[in-house]
């Protein structure tokens, strides 16, 4: 397998007023391509930071970010556009990701706009999508205050598999989701993975799922990565304290 | 015990779509009920109806939700103030969008609690840190110096759990309490939750689609199905022996851990 995705001594700190406090304290990660990995963590201990530096929602105060052998950590613009078109990102928070101005269908259909898809196009592509993940077509006139929890993380997903990328970064987009719904979506996230080789960054509480849905998880605890390695490997033999107390307290 | 909440024959609809049809339970004072079902089932819905905030468009049109001899969809404005608190109050699915964006979360904890009569600053500031500790909070204070887009998405949903809690009310209605939380703070909130049970006598109405959680909290269960009740009894037994075809799908559809 080839490399696709390689982050490197990621730091970042936060300041508010005369207050300083580290979030993300020399994280590297590196993601093959096909791959599904998994960051796993406190909560609090930095996962969505790491997740919007790669995605270039914030500026690292360190490190590199390099995607297909390009470094991007600087790219801007018109460059960071194309990046889009590689590389997507469902936000742990579905609801204030939408416009509450826009309906969900104009939310989807954005991003085939600006990549050259026609007004007809765009909204049968986007009712494709929708019924994709699982919602029926008259959810693109919908209003994301006019949704339940979970169809609005769904219409999100939707909007993120718009332009084909071959990197999704998921961070706990299924947490919304009852486990017979999760099941569907994880297999469409599946067979995208088989069919194109999509590859995932998979941020998620629920170590279970984890380890069906991913190869390889990172464990993340005040900032630092603890511990990592294959997802069957890291939860049967965790070498970590804070490891060990997070598989126990597992509720089953 | 004395029955607190009791949903009879509600119909709940958005618009011209009949969103819940036929929703009967009721909650007793300690008591907790689980709800579960599929996403977009109604969940939130049932919740919500409670606390009178259907939204422009959501209506109650049919059947009672009592509470302690008050007809809760009835309720007059000014009366709502007294109750919705102090006696009923939700802890949201989504808690950042249920902050104020621009205001530190300790002033937003102050107001609230000053809005239901209690004053005192620091006591309000010792009660709420001291929540905030069991939450897993190892700098309590600085939670409260925040402001909300500061936090991140379980820290934000612990501080909504801690506001409801604060107020102490009798009913809770928990909609997804923990879903953003790390199995370790998960379950030092669930402890939380039980320990207000035993000593106050909480009763609470949980929606999740968490199995664990639900098992570990709810002595009854109802799982809902595209607006109807398909289920309703004593978790465990609920559990052991489902009856409905979703049901079994739902228990058979739960990851588990392989050690
Ligand atoms: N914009 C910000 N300003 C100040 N502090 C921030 C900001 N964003 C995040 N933080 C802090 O950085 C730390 C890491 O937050 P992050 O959202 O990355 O955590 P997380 O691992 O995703 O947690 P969760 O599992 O609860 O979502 C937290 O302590 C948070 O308070
Ligand atoms: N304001 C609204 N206007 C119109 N329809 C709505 C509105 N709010 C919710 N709905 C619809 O009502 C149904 C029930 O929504 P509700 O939010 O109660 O579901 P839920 O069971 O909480 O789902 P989830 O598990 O995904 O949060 C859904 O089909 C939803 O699309
Ligand atoms: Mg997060
Ligand atoms: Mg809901």
């Amino acid at each position: 397998m080839e490399e696709f995705l390689r982050a490197e001594h990621l730091h970042k700190v936060f300041s508010s007023g005369a207050e300083k406090f580290t979030a993300v304290d020399d994280v590297s990660l590196s993601l093959q391509h096909g791959e599904k990995l998994a960051i796993i963590g406190e909560s609090g201990s930095g996962k969505t930071t790491v997740a919007r530096i790669i995605a270039r929602l914030i500026e690292p105060d360190g490190g590199r970010i390099i995607l297909g052998g390009k470094d991007i950590t600087k790219t801007k613009g018109r460059e960071l556009r194309q990046v889009y078109g590689v590389m997507q990102m469902v936000f742990q928070n579905p609801v204030e990701s939408f416009d509450p101005r826009w309906t969900l269908g104009d939310g989807i259909c954005e991003g085939l706009l600006n990549h050259g898809y026609a007004r007809a196009e765009a909204d049968k592509e986007c009712r494709r999508l929708l019924s994709m993940c699982g919602l029926e077509e008259d959810f693109a006139r919908r209003y994301p205050y006019e949704v339940s929890g979970g169809q609005c993380q769904r219409a999100a997903i939707a909007r993120a598999l718009a332009l084909s990328p071959k990197l999704l970064i998921l961070d706990e987009a299924t947490s919304a989701l009852d486990v017979t719904v999760q099941a569907e979506v994880l297999s469409l996230l599946d067979s995208l993975h088989r069919e194109l080789s999509m590859s995932y960054l998979f941020i998620c509480h629920d170590i279970a799922l984890v380890q069906d849905f991913c190869h390889r998880v990172m464990v993340m605890h005040q900032g630092k990565v603890v511990e990592e390695g294959n997802c069957d490997h890291v939860i049967r033999n965790p070498q970590q304290e804070y490891t060990k107390r997070l598989i126990d307290s597992v509720l089953q | 015990m004395a029955e607190l909440l009791s949903y009879e024959h509600v119909d709940i609809s958005y618009g011209e779509s009949v969103v819940i049809h036929e929703a009967c339970f009721s909650l007793a004072e300690g008591e907790i009920l689980g709800i579960v079902g599929e996403s977009g089932s109604g969940k939130s819905t049932v919740l919500k109806a409670a606390m009178n905030l259907l939204g422009r468009d959501g209506l109650v049109t049919r059947g009672d939700i009592w509470y302690r001899g008050r007809n809760l969809p009835d309720l007059p404005v000014e009366e709502q103030r007294n109750i919705y608190g102090p006696e009923l109050a939700m802890i949201f699915q989504n808690a950042g969008s249920s902050f104020c964006p621009i205001r530190r979360v300790g002033v937003q904890l102050q107001e609230m609690m000053a809005a239901h009569g209690c004053r005192d600053r620091e006591s309000v500031e010792e009660k709420a840190m001291d929540i905030l500790g069991k939450f897993g909070f190892d700098a309590p204070k600085r939670i409260l110096d925040s402001y909300p887009f500061e936090l991140s998405g379980g820290m934000q949903q612990r501080v909504g759990v801690a506001a409801a809690m604060l107020l102490r009310p009798r009913v809770l209605l928990a909609d997804e309490p923990t879903s953003a939380l790390d199995v370790t703070v998960q379950k030092q909130v669930i402890e939380e939750m039980l320990l207000a049970r035993k000593l106050f006598g909480t009763a609470i109405l949980l929606v999740t689609h968490n199995m664990g959680v639900l098992r570990a909290m709810a002595d009854k269960m109802l799982v809902l199905h595209r607006g109807e009740t398909v289920e309703y009894g004593r978790t465990v037994e609920v559990m052991a022996h489902p009856k409905s075809d979703y049901t079994q799908r739902l228990l058979a559809a739960v990851p588990r851990l392989r050690r």
